[in-house]
């Protein structure tokens, strides 16, 4: 069983945190447009991906069914099938894989819901540790003036409605990213997270960015060929 | 020590699940367990009506799919498309949407939970299928211990004149055909199974089961059935 140990695959796993609003997605795409260029393999694996177990999810969230164990579980469920299915075979092919969120964000966002932080780190055990695991900090004031103005509409989990910190919905959501960015906070240390300052522009965010992942791109090959000998059945 | 007779209280396997007031849990939780074929759902069916007309409500349960993930494990089942990891997890999360929607309200109704199966099942499947031992028995460690846990066991040999029974024959997850144990389903049941129970043995000082040899007349195991629950009954008051 894969543990949640260092990988031995030829491939690369970076990773990106942070809470809505940091501009994690939009330094991640950044990234993977300049990897592409620069001629390395690259997969993309979103959060929340996994098209068996989204369906369970969306019922889930659509009919308000999750508890905090449940939210949990299904979506490590989720994670699990991505990991079997589209970040292990691609490291194992040599390619740079990128994920937009990661354990990480199971970890503060469950352990935000009081669900046992020691309980949720065994159970993401299986998961293969990154080659850089980014978090993009912002205050939260920044962040939710982001979120808050660019977008109609918070949803009833993404707003930490179901445990019932308020009434109000925008008001809900700022006190549930408050608390998710304190749990980040605390896990820079535990997981030694690659601390971004959110706050400077993009392009020396991504400059920043760019320049801690190429020093791990030594041994990882351009234009991979691999002839693969497979026998018809 | 306080006896569990004056006053019952359940507990977690390990770090439990938030929002359960254990204090307010009433009922009794007693488990069926044990492998495929072995008479477990004739049993609860014979010991349902016998515990209702003894004046306890009763609720029978495991044998259906949860609300939440039912749908899904079934899809994925149908197509075989999760890895063992997924599955694994995806079993989980059908078990603790039981745990918390089922099992857990009746219990705070002072209800009697008869279930047919629970997390043993569970982790002997992930067990077998390559999991490492300690990390699923902590994911698990969500669930409420029981006040008794039943294992019907038999041997291999026992268990395939009952599964023949069935129409559906040697089925091709009770086989584990989805992790090539043998050509077909019937060298593949034997093996899968033959690991299971090895499991389900190994289980026994751990999780404390009271084992009942399934090899007896249904009719000889329910009578001890009810000896056992009856003794557990009583201490309700």
């Amino acid at each position: 069983m894969q543990t949640f140990g260092e990988h031995q695959f030829p491939g690369k796993l970076f990773i990106v945190e942070g809470i809505d609003g940091s501009g994690k997605s939009t330094q991640l795409s950044l990234l993977q447009q300049w990897l592409r260029r620069e001629g390395y393999m690259v997969f993309f694996s979103e959060w929340n991906s996994s098209p068996l177990v989204k369906e369970t999810t969306s019922r889930g969230k659509k009919k308000q069914m999750l508890t905090p164990t449940t939210f949990s579980l299904i979506h490590a469920t989720d994670l699990a099938d991505r990991i079997e299915r589209h970040i292990i075979p691609p490291l194992k092919a040599g390619a740079i894989v990128l994920a937009d969120r990661y354990i990480y964000t199971a970890f503060a966002r469950d352990g935000a819901r009081g669900v046992s932080p020691q309980w949720v780190r065994e159970l993401y055990r299986f998961a293969v540790k990154p080659t850089i695991p980014f978090y993009f900090r912002v205050p939260l004031e920044v962040s939710l003036k982001r979120i808050l103005g660019a977008r109609a509409g918070l949803k009833h989990y993404e707003a930490g409605m179901d445990i019932n910190l308020s009434d109000d919905i925008e008001e809900s959501f700022r006190l549930f990213q408050g608390m998710i960015k304190d749990r980040y906070e605390a896990m820079v240390e535990e997981f030694g997270l690659t601390v971004i300052d959110a706050t400077r522009s993009i392009e020396e965010q991504q400059d920043e960015v760019r320049a801690l992942v190429e020093r791990e791109l030594q041994d990882v090959p351009k234009h991979p060929v691999r002839i693969l000998d497979f026998e018809e059945d | 020590m306080e006896s569990r007779a004056n006053r019952h209280t359940f507990e977690f396997y390990g770090q439990g699940m938030p929002d359960v007031d254990l204090s307010e849990l009433q009922g009794r939780l007693i488990v069926i367990e044990g492998p495929d074929g072995v008479g477990r759902s004739t049993q609860v069916s014979m010991l349902k009506p016998w515990l209702e007309s003894s004046g306890h409500a009763v609720l029978d349960t495991g044998m259906t799919r949860s609300a939440l993930a039912g749908k899904g494990i079934k899809q994925a089942k149908a197509g075989i498309t999760l890895g063992p990891i997924s599955l694994t997890l995806f079993y989980s999360t059908d078990f603790a949407d039981r745990l918390e929607n089922e099992m857990i309200p009746a219990l705070r109704a002072g209800f009697i939970v008869l279930t047919d199966r629970y997390i043993y099942s569970l982790i002997a499947r992930a067990i077998v299928r390559g999991m490492d031992p300690a990390w699923i028995k902590s994911v698990y460690g969500l669930a409420l211990k029981p006040d008794a846990i039943f294992y019907l066991r038999a041997n291999v040999p026992d268990l395939i004149p009952r599964v023949l029974t069935r129409p559906t024959g040697f089925d091709y997850w009770e086989s584990g055909m989805d992790i090539h144990l043998g050509e077909d389903h019937f060298d593949s049941f034997v093996e899968y199974q033959t690991r299971m129970v090895n499991v389900f043995d190994s289980m026994i000082d751990e999780y404390g089961f009271e084992t009942i040899d399934a090899t007896q007349s249904p009719d000889t195991i329910y009578k001890a059935l009810q000896r056992r629950i009856g003794r557990l009954l009583r201490q309700m008051g």
